[in-house]
């Protein structure tokens, strides 16, 4: 038994650096982290704090310039650091298993799914091609794979996203490893997919009593999956110790720090704003002296806090609770948040955007490689939508990949035209004015903000120039002289210094880049401003302030704000009305308040329960959606969501396959569209 | 995949017209035909001279109707002059009853040579038999050394191995073949200071070809082209050995070899492998040197040949040649790309 108990993996004092052709960079300081038989631990912070260097350092593949320079990583007391390469390969894949973040890129694409996991068996247990097919088979089955003989027939890019990552699961269970890490493994994945998917894996590891390493920044996952947690910042562990110690009694300024940037449920733009984390992560070679949090940390003490190096120091009476900070004792973990002010809501003024039964249908050959032929397609991207959206409101859009938000970004745009239907913008209709035929004030008034801030900055242009371009084209300020003034204006507005005017987009953070993405956007005085997943490419700490800014712009210009997301903790933070989209239609249109609250849409329930929420208070009812969204292309008859619906069986005659439910109104300005009736809804 | 096929072939066959008409079009200018007039007849014709036999040999009709009798659409011309008949498609001494009406490209009779004072059909055949024989050994030698070099230096960039890889793949595309091809005969082949394992000339080849006759043009032309497939081939592998699918083979415990062999090789052949079919055309056109140089009479040689001496006819066949090899190469290479990528699928 005494074998049993010891450690899987015990990683002490672990520091790991890359070398570059002059310096040394310290990726890893001094890390420890022990991981018994069965356990999950949780590996958090944010990009950059070097989880996953942990983790490819336990794997020992650092590539060329890496290297383990202090310390030991011991899996099942053998240390990995003194195996020979061939050691190294047999325990790769048969005893560790890792699980990627992008399961399209981690799956050979030139290669059959079954001949993947096939190899696994047979590379380590020397198995025949047969028996190794059986095995893949049986796993596939395991990770809930429907038609398990067609999948292992199938090249990766015919799955979708949540298959391919199934798959990878499945890779990582061939040869029955004793421990699993999962680096970031549902970061690219929808919601309800995630939700299934970590189902998943925690039912697995039940199953076949895996320990598990997982690394995330999303603490709402691994308060779901992990039984211990440690808390990453900089290269260095700075908390570490049981789930329920560090979400309940978190003794480091920066896991505190990290708590309050995410929203929760409760908290509200106006009441309760988020408190970013002030400054920027530093650079590996920037780190300060002493506490690398120091200089964002609001309970610094000079002296104290930069006079050395600092260790792990265990807190009494708790199990394996440690903390980076010199200060624990002096200070008092339970004051509550110092409010940071709250603000008067901006009552919303009249109707500025008003779309009427609007749809978009493409048509799309069935064959476009090869120039087609034969019969076109048509995928039914938005149908009917109407909605209208106020003066300095913000009007949340979500759903999951393929519901159509995207579309009707572009129409509203004017990069796409409505196939029916009407926008109108001002009681103008502006639905079949394509984006080059609009006028330059139609265009400056419904501008948008990016998704990705690195991919939507010339690389080749300095910042200010970016925003002076546009000023050109809205046609504001008569001289460069002016222009040049405004543009300094509106780097004050986004709260960049005046002289990132001169950088270039490379020497930004992503922060910075998407501050100036909004800059970009508010140069000719948007009064719509569509921001489609603004925050989703930023680390948590970065989001609230991007989010606070975006709020404080809108509630200065009075701007109306679509605020397109899949993150509902942070649509909920912010949102006036929320609309839900499943596949094209509207399912679920209301305040905040109705739409977070029961009475729900099925769907919306769904997808309610699949966000993972970083409080443990929170109890929430586990749907778990079965299959995948349907194609737009071939729509399931009647209600979208049937196919889906965990609600079909209480409304009576299949009424759900055959007709497409009407909208319906449950509370003034609360609407639905289901079959279900108002005393079913309201059964929650 | 024979729908895919059948219209490839038919944009094929619209590319070759279009491509022949212009060569055709270049070739039948008033300056070539009336060079073409002096030669035949003698050179100190007058204007009208060249005009009159030019007009009786039909050369100077309306072009697409010249076109058309060349592809063998149109009736070939037929003069009556002096009592007896001659025509286009009227073989000398044969009885003008007999004769076809249509005698082109598509009735197999691809012309007659001014300077072989031969069929055209004929030369081309013979000549590209042979130079389809040059190119089938320097493909087996060049292709796979090269993707043997470019794998080999692109599994671990920048390591040793691909910097002396590189460096000699660089070093033998930096060379023309007319230079390597003056060092192999000196080193291997000249009769004073050299090796002598070679011989310097491959007239003997085109009966009896032997190692000894024929390695060193086969050798000048592959290292020349063997380069840029290496580096395109290197370029591929490296890119494809930083993938993230290669981590996850690498991180299943799969030895290196194997890794390179099942994960790395098929994804890094997609690129090089279109190359690869460009190299057709390119041979045989570039064979022109080499084929000179070691004075082997094949299909560059008799180009040389043609286009110094105005020979319209076997000009035009020459290029209906390259053509067709272009055109059936990348059809090859389109197939190939499907069956190598997944993800391209035809059906």
């Amino acid at each position: 038994m005494a074998e049993h108990d010891a450690p899987i993996l015990e990683i002490e004092n672990l520091s790991i650096s890359f070398f570059t052709r002059l310096h040394e960079i310290p990726a890893v300081m001094d890390f420890s982290v022990t991981v018994r038989p069965g356990e999950a631990v949780g590996l958090v912070g944010e990009s950059g704090c070097g989880k996953s260097t942990v983790a490819l350092g336990v794997m020992r593949d650092l590539g060329v310039n890496g290297r383990i320079v202090g310390g030991t990583v011991r899996f099942k007391g053998r240390d990995l650091g003194t195996m020979s390469a061939a050691e190294l390969r047999a325990i790769r894949g048969r005893e560790i298993a890792m699980i990627y973040q992008e399961p399209m890129a981690s799956l050979n694409p030139a290669m059959r799914v079954g001949r993947q996991l096939m190899e696994v068996p047979m590379i380590h247990e020397g198995i025949s091609r047969t028996e190794a097919r059986a095995r893949a088979l049986e796993v596939v089955g395991d990770v809930k794979l429907p038609d398990p003989e067609r999948i292992l027939d199938s090249y990766p890019h015919q799955l979708s996203g949540g298959q391919q990552q199934r798959i990878v699961i499945a890779m990582a269970l061939m040869s029955k490893p004793s421990l699993l890490i999962l680096d970031e493994p549902t970061t690219a994945l929808d919601v309800t997919v995630e939700a299934a998917v970590v189902d998943l894996v925690k039912d697995l590891g039940r199953k076949y009593g895996t320990s598990m390493l997982f690394i995330s920044h999303n603490l709402g996952l691994v308060l779901e999956t992990c039984d211990r947690i440690c808390v990453m910042y900089s290269g260095e562990a700075v908390e570490t110790g049981s789930v329920r110690d560090v979400f309940d009694r978190m003794q480091h300024p920066y896991t505190q720090a990290l708590f309050r940037s995410i929203p929760l449920p409760g908290t509200d733009k106006n009441a309760q704003p988020l408190k970013a984390i002030p400054g920027n992560f530093p650079l590996p070679h920037e780190r300060p002296t002493g506490c690398n949090f120091g200089p964002r940390c609001d309970y610094f003490r000079a002296g104290q806090c930069d006079a050395g190096d600092i260790a792990m120091a265990r807190i009494e009476g708790s199990d394996r609770h440690f903390t980076r900070c010199l200060r624990v004792a002096e200070i008092d973990w339970t004051a509550p948040l110092q409010k940071t002010g709250t603000v008067e809501a901006t009552p919303p003024g009249k109707v500025v955007l008003r779309i009427e039964n609007l749809r978009k249908y493409y048509e799309v050959a069935a064959n476009a490689l090869f120039g087609g032929g034969g019969a076109t397609k048509v995928v039914k991207a938005n149908e009917s939508l109407s909605f209208e959206a106020r003066e300095s409101e913000t009007l949340a859009i979500v759903g999951e990949s393929g519901c159509g938000k995207s579309t009707l970004a572009k129409m509203l745009m004017g990069l796409e035209t409505a196939t029916d239907g009407a926008i109108l913008l001002d009681n103008r209709n502006i639905e079949q004015t394509p984006i080059e035929r609009r006028d330059t004030q139609t265009v400056a008034d419904i501008q948008m903000v990016f998704q990705n801030p690195f991919d939507t900055l010339n690389p080749s242009m300095t910042v200010g120039r970016q925003i002076i371009r546009a000023l050109e084209v809205f046609g504001i300020g008569a001289t460069d002289r002016e222009r040049r003034d405004e543009m300094l204006r509106l780097l004050d507005l986004v709260k960049l210094p005046r002289e990132f005017a001169g950088r270039m987009p490379r020497q930004l953070s992503g922060g910075q880049k998407q501050r100036v993405g909004i800059a970009r956007a508010f140069a000719g005085g948007a009064r719509i401003v569509v921001a489609d997943e603004p925050v989703s490419a930023l680390d948590v700490s970065v989001q609230a302030a991007v989010t606070d800014l975006l709020m404080e712009i809108q509630r200065k210009q009075k701007t109306t704000l679509l605020f397109i997301s899949h993150d509902l903790s942070i649509v909920r933070y912010l949102s006036d009305r929320v609309m839900v989209m499943y596949l094209g239609h509207v399912v679920e249109l209301g305040t905040t308040d109705q739409v977070f609250a029961p009475p729900y849409h099925p769907y919306t329930e769904a997808l309610l329960s699949a966000v993972p929420i970083a409080d443990t208070r929170v109890k929430k009812t586990h749907i778990v959606l079965e299959g995948d969204v349907p194609s737009a292309m071939n729509p399931p008859p009647g209600c979208p969501f049937q196919t889906r619906c965990r609600w079909k069986p209480e409304v009576p005659g299949g009424l759900c396959e055959r007709e497409v439910p009407a909208i319906r109104e449950l509370a003034p300005g609360h609407q639905v569209k289901c079959h279900l009736s108002a005393d079913a809804l309201s059964c929650w | 995949m024979v729908t895919f096929i059948l219209r490839r072939v038919g944009v094929m066959v619209l590319t070759a017209i279009c491509l022949t008409f212009i060569v055709f079009f270049l070739t039948n200018l008033y300056p070539n035909l009336e060079k073409l007039a002096k030669t035949q007849g003698n050179f100190r014709m007058t204007d009208a001279e060249v005009e009159s036999y030019l007009g009786r040999n039909g050369y100077l009709d309306p072009m697409l109707v010249k076109y058309g009798r060349w592809i063998g659409v149109w009736p070939g011309w037929v003069i009556e002059e002096e009592g007896a008949t001659r025509g286009r498609c009227i073989e000398p001494g044969q009885p003008p009853e007999e004769a076809p009406r249509f005698c082109g490209i598509l009735q197999g009779d691809w012309g007659f040579s001014t300077v072989f004072r031969k069929d055209v059909g004929v030369i081309t055949g013979e000549k590209l038999a042979l130079t389809g024989w040059l190119m089938l050994w320097v493909m087996v030698l060049m292709v796979p050394s090269a993707l043997m070099l470019g794998v080999l230096a692109g599994m671990r960039e920048g390591s040793r191995t691909d910097r002396t890889l590189s460096t000699f793949a660089i070093t033998t595309t930096a060379t023309p073949e007319y230079v390597s091809g003056v060092l192999f005969i000196a080193v291997f082949a000249s009769s004073a200071v050299g090796l002598q394992w070679f011989k310097g000339t491959a007239t003997g080849a085109v009966d009896k070809p032997t190692f000894e006759n024929f390695f060193l043009p086969v050798l000048t032309i592959a290292l020349y082209g063997m380069g840029y497939i290496a580096r395109m081939t290197r370029a591929s592998m490296a890119e494809v050995m930083t993938a993230q699918y290669i981590r996850t083979a690498r991180l299943k415990g799969v030895s290196f070899p194997n890794i390179v062999l099942k994960h790395a090789l098929r994804n890094a052949l997609i690129a090089p492998f279109t190359v690869i079919m460009l190299q057709f055309p390119w041979l045989l056109n570039g064979v022109v040197i080499v084929e000179t140089l070691f004075n082997y009479k094949g299909f560059g040689w008799t180009l040389v040949q043609a286009a110094s001496n105005n020979d319209i006819e076997l000009l035009l066949a020459v290029s209906v040649v390259s053509v067709v090899v272009v055109l059936v190469t990348q059809l090859i290479s389109d197939i190939g790309y499907v069956y190598l990528n997944p993800r391209i699928s035809v059906s």
